[in-house]
């Protein structure tokens, strides 16, 4: 350590980088880390009464509510398993579009095709959640309309039918993410040295060893961050995907809820800040827990793929 | 010469290349026709959607959406004013605040580099979590019904700043600051006269990233925003949806309110708010495009 005046010198000369800081400081302050420290909501009962600081601490006692209550087992469930066939399902087809792309020989037809695809990228949630409906709608969807009909089946209640959700969440989730997912994959695939390629050529390589051999083993540093990232997020789900799309419709729960909707549900329909907030603490726990157990098996079979 | 000759030899038969083009046009048509389907269905008249139901190919066309819908112009304008405005604001704070982050972060030099590094990567680890951030938000800061709660979340990325970060570093030589230095300019002056003028392709994709989010955001209306003139389009757009579906599923109270039941709007009314709310992104979408692209390539460089 420097001695103390040296060090205030050293603040003293860089001052300006410190007060260009200050502001977004200010912002991930009020924003992030006021709310980290509202975590002890979770080991208290809240009331309006009493407000936030003087509601009486009650351990465990949310935690325990939760686990006893039955559904907490139901939205681990669906919110892992969807994170998991998403993550899986998202990755293979855009690195399979980012492979294909880069074959299309007329350039212009490439990036046509780019801009269409990363289209569904910039609707948000809401708008998703109509078009789905102008398909799915029971009366006047297109669905019914076409091909339900078309099979000389009666109409669908697609709204409170259990059972298809599963297949419209994962391609809704595809549709909107696939896109920009291959974009981040053809950028690396058009950093690839093209003499690997000739070389490849010169050697008699056919197109599907070049894209097993060189393409892909290139691009695997990319795909080790994007899985890294995501894995912190298998906890974590698409609140607009599960709740707006499926439009809330309670019949839908036990294949739509997961713990983002069902945090949001107990704060805002059921009012339990108690339940809430335990619901969430853990699932921020898990995510933390989950990315530095990722990150580390990373940094054990490949340090400079790591990310941190 | 033997370059081009290998290259030749290892593009895709034709056959190939006409599969993977159909295979293209079929994905793209999949990405395009739901939109489409949308503007379509806002443009059909009712007696259609009741004979036909929705089609790509309705029997009879109508405006009548649009009128109804922009004679109730005062709620739909005031909404698009709140979008436009906290869309406006904020992609110019968010990326101002970025870049004056970023910038000292990414300067070797800076002793304290290293723990403001941590402090916003700490950010995308760990988080309060929603009800913690909804309790500090509307109690502790009283910002229930603010803009600022429409404005706050959005701000800082960290992401985003990560990648601002990248691309100081790689483009902007130390030496040049250096120079500067030695030249007499301070700081501020290097940062505004030499590091932003040299970074408007990474500032320019960072507004747009900006701009999509601010617009596309419903989440922080549907938990801070309960006055009805404070709405932005997005959560206008889920009112509108909600409020439809719950008096269709409420028979009962729709019998109740017979005259309710009259000024409810169609379904093409419904589709034709949807083409008011994406419009904006949907015309900017295609002119930005390559900005992101670009962006994102030295986003995915690891930094």
């Amino acid at each position: 350590m420097a001695p103390l005046h040296a060090r205030w010198k050293l603040f003293w000369k860089y001052r300006y980088l410190t007060l260009m800081i200050v502001p977004a400081l200010a912002v991930l302050v009020l924003n992030n880390y006021l709310p980290m420290f509202g975590v002890f909501i979770a080991f208290k009962n809240i009331n309006y009464i009493d407000g936030i600081w003087r509601s009486p601490w009650v351990g465990f006692d949310n935690f325990e509510f939760l686990f006893t209550s039955g559904s907490i087992w139901r939205i681990a469930r669906n919110t892992v398993s969807y994170s998991l066939v998403f993550m899986i399902v998202n990755l293979l087809v855009s690195v399979a579009i980012a492979v294909a792309i880069n074959e299309i020989r007329n350039r212009w037809l490439a990036k046509t095709y780019q801009t269409f695809l990363i289209m569904p990228y910039f609707l948000s949630m809401v708008v998703v959640s109509y078009l789905v409906y102008g398909f799915l709608n029971p009366e006047k969807g297109l669905l019914n309309h076409t091909i339900v009909e078309w099979l000389g089946k009666s109409h669908v209640f697609w709204y409170s039918e259990t059972a298809y959700w599963p297949y419209i969440l994962t391609i809704v989730s595809a549709w909107k993410g696939v896109g920009i997912g291959a974009v981040i994959y053809i950028a690396a695939i058009a950093g690839i040295d093209p003499e690997y390629y000739e070389a490849a050529v010169i050697d008699g390589a056919s197109k599907w060893r070049q894209i097993f051999h060189i393409t892909l083993p290139t691009i695997r540093p990319v795909i080790i961050i994007i899985t890294i990232l995501n894995m912190g997020h298998v906890f974590n789900s698409d609140f607009g995907l599960f709740y707006q799309v499926p439009m809330n419709s309670g019949p839908l729960y036990p294949v739509t809820d997961t713990v983002d909707t069902y945090v949001y549900r107990a704060l805002k329909e059921l009012n339990d800040i108690g339940m809430s907030s335990a619901a969430a603490l853990v699932q921020s726990v898990l995510g933390f827990a989950l990315v530095l157990l990722t990150n580390a098996s990373v940094r054990k079979i490949d340090k400079d793929q790591a990310l941190f | 010469m033997l370059k081009t000759a290998s290259r030749r030899e290892n593009t895709i038969s034709p056959l190939t290349n006409y599969v993977l083009n159909g295979g293209f046009i079929v994905l793209a048509l999949a990405c395009v026709l739901p939109v489409v389907l949308v503007i379509i269905v806002s443009f059909t008249h009712n007696d259609s959607l009741l004979s036909r139901g929705y089609s790509f190919f309705p029997a009879k066309w109508s405006l009548i959406a649009y009128e109804s819908l922009f004679k109730d112009y005062g709620t739909i304008l005031r909404a698009y004013g709140v979008s436009v405005g906290i869309t406006a604001a904020g992609t110019v704070l968010s990326v101002l605040l970025m870049a004056l982050y970023a910038y000292p972060i990414s300067r070797q030099d800076y002793p304290l580099r290293p723990f403001f590094t941590f402090f916003l990567f700490f950010t995308m680890l760990f988080s309060g979590g929603i009800v913690s951030k909804y309790i500090v938000f509307t109690q502790g800061l009283g910002l229930l019904d603010n803009y600022l709660s429409l404005l706050l979340p959005l701000l800082i990325v960290p992401f985003n700043v990560i990648i601002m970060r990248t691309f100081f570093q790689t483009t902007i030589h130390p030496a040049l600051i250096e120079s500067a230095r030695i030249d007499g300019a301070g700081e501020l002056r290097i940062f505004v006269r030499i590091v932003l003028p040299l970074s408007l392709p990474v500032m320019a994709t960072m507004a747009l990233f900006s701009t999509i989010l601010f617009w596309n955001d419903w989440f922080n209306a549907l938990l801070f925003i309960r006055a009805e003139d404070k709405y932005p389009v997005q959560f206008l757009m889920i009112r509108v949806l909600n409020d439809i579906q719950y008096l269709r599923e409420n028979v009962q109270l729709a019998a109740q309110n017979p005259e309710m039941m009259r000024n409810l709007p169609n379904e093409s009314l419904q589709m034709a708010m949807a083409v008011v709310g994406m419009g904006p992104i949907l015309i900017v979408y295609p002119f930005f495009q390559k900005y992101f692209v670009k962006g994102l390539t030295i986003g995915a460089v690891k930094g």
